[in-house]
């Protein structure tokens, strides 16, 4: 907890706070597993189950006014930086009501308003984004972080290797919140990096970079502070490395061959929405009613969003070369 | 009018000076761009004019400042981004056409890319196959971004501050060979359009069209074509993307023969889009087919020799207008 | 390959011919007929022409009485394909195997196969191995030529057209906007001349044949098929009267002539002919056709047609004889690449020709198409002809009488042969000075006898 955290009193409160986006996010992604095999949703669709710890945490660390990068991945993200859940289900829908006007689809979430910046599908790409948006920071004197996450799979691609030399180099603003799974798509950590200590390598860049259980959204939630509080001090860049595991598939298409159910089990037993909800308990934070009232306000939130998303009007087709160049006036 | 005698070079140099007063947004970046003045002197002295906030060198990582370049876009700055030739822009590719050129569409019209990026093109220097290609045809292939090709001094000048004025990313092409091409300069010219080609030479028995670094060669060509009384129209296409069709397309209905110089290798090429409009939007007035000289599909040989035998010639485009024109004039 | 019949029909042998009588059979049922074989003898109102069938086959039936009279187009006989084209195989060696001996039919004539055989779709073209073989002696790559025939088969017809387009202009090459602008200006582009890259007609060579202001054309006229000498001289009159009547409704001739001194290329002649036998001795008639011949190729101005109202080069000289036939009438046929005929050569095609026409053995072939005409009254006592252009040509030279005059030499006055030459022109295709200098090339050409022995190729 940070010296500041919150109070006892507001402490049952947070932790509902957060317990209730981390439910929303796992109630909303089971309902797109759900809604695409009912063909509702169609594309990639990559659901992030198991990993709600990290975006609630982490997410919720920053501040409205910084921006935000993520990947194909990123619907917790998009929920937990408050893009509103019809709009993201609206764009899955590919709907003109959705958050990118049906352009984009579940792996290109965007909400300009909210600095959210996607949704970004190719592997490391987001972060050079990410150190730029840094950079306009440093440049027109706002003190304030941008926040890039990314997979561990992205720490292979040499565009991960210029940025974190060129933020540190440069001392740029950016919170890198490597989310590590432990799978680039099928591909185990150990099968594909020489040294798996994602951390130890960030700091070689000259940057502070830690491990973190990202299964715990409370420690998830005090790192993301810890670095922050760095980053806009004008420390530079700092390094997280979020120890999760996504329970599900990588994508619906995904047959899951490459890891031991028994190892998916393993990993459940830290669901961090249990974890959280167990620890509520203990501390007298949560009874039945109080998860019966976030579910029942979670159905209600996801059955109108549903509603609102198959009414949405598809976008035009006269419309469809729109936003290739901006309009101008 | 008052006109002063410059380079190529220094017409940019004024461009990115003036653009660098005029706006605080704008910032140049770029491998060897301050301490070193700029792998073609183009930006000397101006990190001493300018500080290195303002004129920053970068670590040798194409995606990295190009991404950054586009991110710094997105959070409200106006980069100058340069790299030293197009061959190198490959490392930068993914940033180039995966970001800056969808992010407007992938976000349904919310985040669009305010950026320049500039680099050198083309051949004529006997620096072999790495720095010596000209890809921009394959820029130009790109929805969503703007591709121009400065080839006179007055739209060195000029270009620029258009470019850095639009709301979407635009990439100027320099040809290698241009940069100490001398000439007057109006003092008045500030900026120039971007959108429309231009006639250079008016003429009645066949448009040439061309750009960049061919122009010259071109209009040396209709000169020699001229003493044996064939009167070629030279078109300078400026903007590679979007092309201007109504112009080429007013010059060819007139002439009824076109000759495309474009130094870039015929298969799937700029050249070959040209002639497809051309002969999609004025068949019937075609009175030969379409010409093309290009350069020989071999990667750019070290020899003088060979190198002028890979690259267009200006005996090369007289005989193609000749073929166009032979008898039928 | 299945049999399958196919009919000979009387041919057009003419722009002005919609009927002809089928005045003799050369061949009977049961008889093999090769491609290009003279089949029947059709007389028109001009002349008693043979024909030849485009397609080789059996007889099978004849289905018109000679002396009957029919349209154009009408089946004259039933004829079989057989020795149908054999499968091309690209890697065939290139010994071509003797054509196959069609057995003697029965005496009947055979029935036309009707049911026709459903045979898979070719995926090469075929060709039988006399077409190979005559691919393979103009050396024509047959995987190229694109086959007309039945069920794409190449024919002897396809074989050629690859290897003359070799050498000849594509008349098809038409750039789009010389299209539109045709379309536009209402030119005939078939009459266009094309002078772009391959012959292609481009605008420039539209607007060169619209600047003449359009001529209505003569519609062909219906002729009918004589029956008696009387008739048949009635009607060739009248043929004769329609094509000089359009002849000098149409074109504004010019006339120029020219009194020539022959007597060296007539002594040089006898020389030649001293060393000659008797049969092929050279009259001095082929003399002026040996020279009008040189003259067209130096001026070839005049060596050519007038169509729609633009001239066409007659690429080559297919020279036109004028010969007036024993019961009456007159014939032009012509003697295609003239300009490639020595002397010798040009005389025995001469004296074939002239025996042809006047037994009413001429070719349809013969009948049309000559580039300029010679005609020739000399022997008849005529100091000079001013005939009368054969349209479309553009040009006739009259050829008077041989006469010996006194005539001055150097300034000194002697006897000398001379005969005087007569051009008709058509003054929309040239002007006085073209037809001034084609004159003086036929004068300067017997002036050098020796230059009129060899054929110019």
């Amino acid at each position: 907890m940070t010296a500041d955290g919150p109070a006892n009193e507001t402490r049952a409160k947070h932790h509902r706070e957060l317990l209730q986006q981390m439910l929303r996010i796992r109630r909303f992604e089971e309902k797109c597993a759900e809604l695409y095999s009912a063909a509702k949703i169609r594309g990639f669709l990559h659901l992030y189950v198991g990993e709600e710890a990290v975006a609630v945490g982490a997410v919720g660390a920053l501040r409205p006014e910084e921006a935000l990068v993520s990947t194909y991945r990123e619907h917790g993200h998009a929920l937990a930086r408050g893009v509103p859940m019809e709009s993201v289900l609206a764009e899955m829908y590919g709907r003109s009501t959705g958050c990118s006007r049906g352009r984009g689809g579940s792996m290109h979430l965007f909400d300009a308003a909210r600095r959210f910046y996607g949704g970004n599908a190719i592997v490391g790409g987001g972060l050079p984004l990410a150190i730029g948006l840094g950079l306009a920071d440093r440049m027109q004197g706002r003190r304030q972080a941008t926040a890039c996450f990314f997979g561990e799979g992205a720490v292979a691609e040499g565009e991960f290797h210029e940025c974190m030399n060129l933020a540190s180099l440069w001392r740029l603003p950016v919170l890198f919140a490597c989310e590590n799974n432990r799978y680039a798509m099928g591909t185990a950590l150990a099968r594909s990096h020489a040294q798996t200590d994602l951390a130890l390598r960030a700091s070689s860049y000259g940057m502070p970079a830690w491990p973190v259980d990202g299964m715990d959204v409370i420690a998830v939630e005090e790192a993301a502070h810890r670095a922050l509080a760095v980053v806009r001090d004008g420390g530079g860049p700092c390094f997280l490395e979020l120890r999760t595991y996504r329970f599900r598939a990588h994508s619906m298409y995904d047959p899951d061959r490459y890891r031991d159910k028994a190892e998916v089990e393993q990993w459940k037993v830290h669901d961090p929405i249990d974890g959280l909800i167990g620890r509520m308990r203990t501390d007298g934070d949560l009874t039945d009613s109080d998860l019966e009232a976030i579910e029942r306000e979670l159905s209600d939130e996801l059955a109108a969003a549903m509603e609102a998303a198959e009414a949405g009007p598809l976008e035009p087709v006269e419309d469809l070369t729109r936003f290739v160049y901006s309009e101008r006036s | 009018m008052t006109t002063t005698e410059t380079t190529y070079r220094e017409a940019l140099r004024v461009a990115i000076r003036s653009a660098l007063t005029r706006d605080d947004r704008v910032f140049l970046m770029g491998e060897d761009v301050g301490r070193y003045g700029g792998c073609f002197a183009v930006s000397l002295g101006l990190l001493e004019e300018f500080g290195p906030e303002r004129i920053r060198d970068t670590p040798l990582s194409e995606s990295a400042f190009v991404g950054a370049g586009i991110g710094a876009a997105l959070g409200g700055m106006r980069p100058i981004v340069e790299i030293m030739t197009v061959n190198f822009s490959l490392l930068a590719l993914d940033q180039i056409v995966n970001n800056a050129a969808t992010l407007l569409h992938m976000s349904g019209g919310q985040l669009n890319v305010p950026m320049v990026i500039r680099m050198t093109t083309g051949a004529g220097r006997q620096l072999a196959a790495q720095h010596s290609h000209s890809l921009e045809g394959w820029y130009a292939h790109i929805p969503g971004l703007r591709i121009v090709a400065p080839a006179t001094i007055e739209d060195a000048r000029g270009m620029l501050w258009t470019a850095l004025c639009d709301p979407d990313p635009v990439i100027m092409f320099e040809h290698g060979t241009l940069y100490a091409m001398s000439g007057p300069l109006d003092d008045a010219v500030q900026a120039v359009d971007i959108d429309k080609a231009v006639v250079r030479r008016p003429g009645r028995d066949a448009t040439l069209i061309t750009y960049g670094g061919t122009l010259r060669i071109s209009l040396l060509a209709a000169e020699e074509l001229a003493g044996e009384g064939v009167e070629v129209e030279v078109i300078d296409l400026r903007s590679l993307r979007p092309l201007d069709d109504a112009t080429l397309l007013d010059s060819v209905t007139r002439t009824h023969r076109a000759v495309v110089v474009d130094e870039g290798w015929r298969s799937g090429s700029l050249s070959a889009e040209i002639s497809a409009r051309i002969t999609e939007q004025a068949f019937f007035d075609l009175d030969a087919p379409v010409e093309r000289v290009c350069s020989e599909e071999v990667p750019t040989p070290y020899a003088k020799h060979l190198e002028e035998a890979a690259l267009p010639q200006p005996s090369d485009i007289v005989d193609a207008v000749r073929r166009a024109t032979r008898d039928g004039r | 390959m299945a049999d399958e019949s196919f009919d000979f029909t009387m041919p057009s042998l003419g722009a002005d011919m919609d009927e002809g009588k089928l005045v003799e059979w050369l061949v009977k049922p049961g008889d093999v007929v090769a491609k290009g074989d003279i089949v029947a003898v059709v007389d028109t109102a001009k002349a008693a022409i043979e024909v030849e069938s485009f397609r080789g086959g059996v007889v099978e039936r004849l289905l018109v009485e000679p002396g009957t009279t029919v349209a154009v187009g009408t089946p004259l006989a039933t004829l079989s394909a057989r020795g149908a084209p054999a499968e091309l195989r690209p890697s065939a060696p290139e010994i071509v195997p003797e054509p196959e001996i069609v057995p003697e039919p029965a005496a009947a004539p055979r029935r036309p196969v009707v049911e026709p055989a459903p045979a898979p779709q070719r995926p090469v073209p075929a060709a039988g191995p006399l077409i190979r073989k005559l691919a393979a002696g103009l050396d024509v790559d047959l995987r190229a030529v694109r086959g007309s025939g039945h069920r794409g088969a190449i024919t002897r017809a396809d074989v050629k057209m690859a290897a003359d387009a070799r050498s000849a202009r594509p008349s098809y090459r038409i750039s789009p906007y010389a299209r539109r602008l045709a379309d536009e200006l209402g030119v005939d582009l078939a009459a266009v001349h094309g002078t772009g890259r391959d012959g292609a007609i481009r605008s420039d060579d539209v607007r060169a044949a619209a600047s003449v202001p359009p001529v209505p054309t003569a519609q062909p006229v219906k002729t009918t098929a004589p029956d008696t000498a009387a008739q048949k001289a009635a009607a060739m009159r009248q043929v004769t009267a329609r094509l000089m009547a359009r002849s000098k409704r149409e074109i504004p001739h010019y006339y120029l002539s020219t009194t020539v001194d022959v007597t060296d290329a007539l002594a040089w002649l006898r020389g030649r002919n001293r060393e000659l036998p008797v049969p092929e001795r050279i009259l001095p008639a082929a003399l002026f056709l040996r020279a009008t011949t040189l003259a067209a190729l130096r001026v070839p101005a005049l060596n050519g047609y007038w169509v729609d109202d633009h001239f066409v080069d007659g690429e080559g000289v297919k020279l036109g004889v004028a010969v007036s036939l024993r019961g009456g009438g007159l014939v032009t046929p012509a003697i295609a690449n003239a300009h490639e005929l020595g002397l010798a050569e040009l005389m025995t095609a001469l004296r074939d020709l002239a025996t042809r026409a006047r037994s009413g053995r001429l070719r349809g072939s013969e009948m049309t198409g000559g580039t300029i005409t010679v005609t020739n009254l000399g022997d008849l006592g005529v100091d000079a002809v001013y005939g009368v252009i054969f349209p479309p040509q553009v040009a006739l030279v009259g050829v008077g009488k041989v006469v010996s005059r006194p005539w001055a030499v150097d300034g000194l006055l002697g006897v000398r042969t001379v005969t005087t030459l007569t051009l008709s022109a058509d003054h929309r295709a040239t002007d006085g000075n073209t037809g001034a200098r084609f004159l003086d090339a036929i004068d300067q050409a017997l002036h050098q006898p020796d230059m009129l022995w060899e054929g110019s190729r």
